[in-house]
């Protein structure tokens, strides 16, 4: 199973923070397709002219997905996918 | 009343000013949304420069009503014509805004002096905030005064001066193995899990953004109530560029200044994502592996990245991206020309002017304004090795005569 933590901004869509999604051997897009179907309301908001918004983050176990295969990162049993804000300043 | 709440920069919904930041709509970053027919009522030059010599002499510019500021004076810091390093550049009208002499030796106490106060204002339990160093030092000591406990949030192998300081006030500091944008990433996480803590730079902070604007109000009311041609700003997120230009149109806005056409320059170090997008004419690209030793301007993913590119461009300004030598030596420079010793990041600063100028950007009779976000004494580890030895001799006066000989 896949650990998945939503900011709590989603709550309004997702009326949780955690859940745990099949979603082993995966990729973050497939994933990402489950959540849609789930809360349809988090695509519009997530996906704008086809891309994702740069305002929220995508992390596995703790990596931004940029860094490894972006939306094609793959998924194992136990990773933990967190959608984080994005905000910073030193 | 002067706050009217938060408003999203992204899609413009509206919330009540609570200790929220991101949009519920779009995901995007909120701000502080002001009534400004209350506003341009209340102030007036007048009644600023009768205020204390602090960034409180702008309150009615500030998120911050019916509450006592947490104040260590922070703010109204020197404003000085170089003259010295203006003639080293070519430049005739050139000043600095040293905020190495703030409170904690850093622009950060303008920040930090606010969503302190915001954090006590919404009754919270504890502050903390991700940092690269110099609003660690500031968090602790407002933290301190607040009667507060502070958690911080720093990359490994940030200088030492910077945690000692921070360490001295009583902060916990959490050291965090990865880079910047790992200890924010973990940070932002806390802040989720706990939302009676107050994260400054996390979820107070389109308060927090709020203090950089009196650097704006600072420049304006130092020039005689008129705007510079051309500023000079460090970015590390890009939010202090932005919020020197909001501070600009706050004044604009209430009539206090009559034009204000700033152009707005960015300084950032060599590979960097705004300078690199800005300079290159592309966007914003995150950095992964950040290689400068300016620790301060070290952030990969600048989420205010694309609002300062917006800003720069809009105002026909461009970004420079020194390498860390050329910024060592502007550290030396200024120290010898003006007697400012600046930190790092002022180092960039100077000699992403001394490019500007060279490259005819800037014109030797436009008025420049720039800003020295730290003190050099934080950094020291960066320069020590770039200085001659001291010369050691026995107390007798002709071995000092053989070393002046």
């Amino acid at each position: 199973m896949i650990r998945v933590k939503f900011p709590s901004v989603f709550v309004s869509i997702t009326k949780e923070r955690k859940i745990e999604v099949d979603a082993d051997g995966k990729t973050v897009k497939e994933l990402l397709d489950i959540l849609f179907e789930k809360y349809s309301e988090l695509e519009a908001r997530l996906i704008k002219d086809g891309e994702l918004t740069p305002f929220i983050n995508i992390f596995v176990n703790g990596e931004d997905i940029r860094y490894l295969d972006g939306l094609e990162t793959q998924l194992k049993d136990g990773d933990e996918v967190t959608f984080i804000p994005a905000i910073s300043g030193g | 009343m002067k706050i009217a709440g938060l408003k999203c920069r992204i899609c413009g919904k509206e919330f009540p000013a609570e200790p929220v930041y991101t949009c519920d709509n779009c995901f995007g970053p909120l701000e502080v949304l002001y009534n400004w027919d209350f506003i341009a009522e209340n102030v007036s030059r007048e009644k600023i420069e009768n205020g204390p010599r602090s960034i409180w002499r702008y309150a009615d510019f500030l998120p911050v009503e019916n509450v006592e500021p947490i104040d260590l004076g922070a703010g109204f810091t020197r404003f000085i014509k170089a003259e010295n390093l203006g003639e080293e550049l070519g430049l005739k009208n050139l000043y600095l805004i040293d905020d190495s002499t703030n409170p904690t030796y850093s622009f950060k106490d303008r920040v930090v002096s606010v969503a302190v106060t915001k954090a006590v204002e919404f009754g919270m339990k504890a502050v903390g905030c991700a940092s690269t160093g110099n609003l660690a030092g500031s968090l602790a000591a407002h933290a301190a005064k607040a009667k507060l406990p502070a958690y911080i949030f720093v990359p490994e192998g940030i200088e030492r001066n910077k945690i000692v300081q921070a360490l001295v006030h009583g902060a916990k500091i959490i050291e965090v193995e990865g880079t910047y944008d790992d200890a924010n990433r973990l940070a932002t996480e806390i802040a989720e899990e706990n939302p009676d803590w107050g994260f400054v730079n996390i979820n107070l902070r389109p308060y927090y953004a709020e203090g950089s604007k009196t650097l704006a109000y600072e420049t304006v009311e130092h020039l005689g109530w008129a705007t510079p041609d051309q500023v000079i700003v460090p970015m590390a997120s890009g939010a202090l560029l932005c919020a020197i230009h909001r501070g600009f149109e706050d004044l604009e806005r209430v009539d206090l200044i009559e034009e204000n056409d700033v152009v707005f320059n960015g300084a950032q170090p060599y590979g960097l994502p705004i300078s690199k997008a800005v300079k290159y004419g592309k966007g914003i690209e995150p950095v992964r592996r950040l290689e400068t030793i300016v620790h301060s301007l070290a952030i990969g993913n600048p989420a205010d990245g694309i609002f300062a590119k917006e800003i720069i461009e809009k105002s026909s300004g461009f970004a420079e991206d020194p390498v860390d030598e050329e910024s060592i030596e502007a550290v030396k420079l200024l120290a010898k020309t003006e007697g400012i010793f600046t930190e790092l990041a002022g180092g960039v600063t100077i000699a992403a002017l001394k490019r500007l100028v060279e490259d005819g950007r800037i014109d030797s009779s436009d008025v420049v304004v720039a800003y020295l976000t730290g003190n050099g004494l934080k950094t020291t580890e960066g320069i020590v090795d770039h200085l001659p030895g001291t010369v050691k001799i026995k107390p007798r006066l002709e071995e000092f005569e053989k070393v002046i000989a």
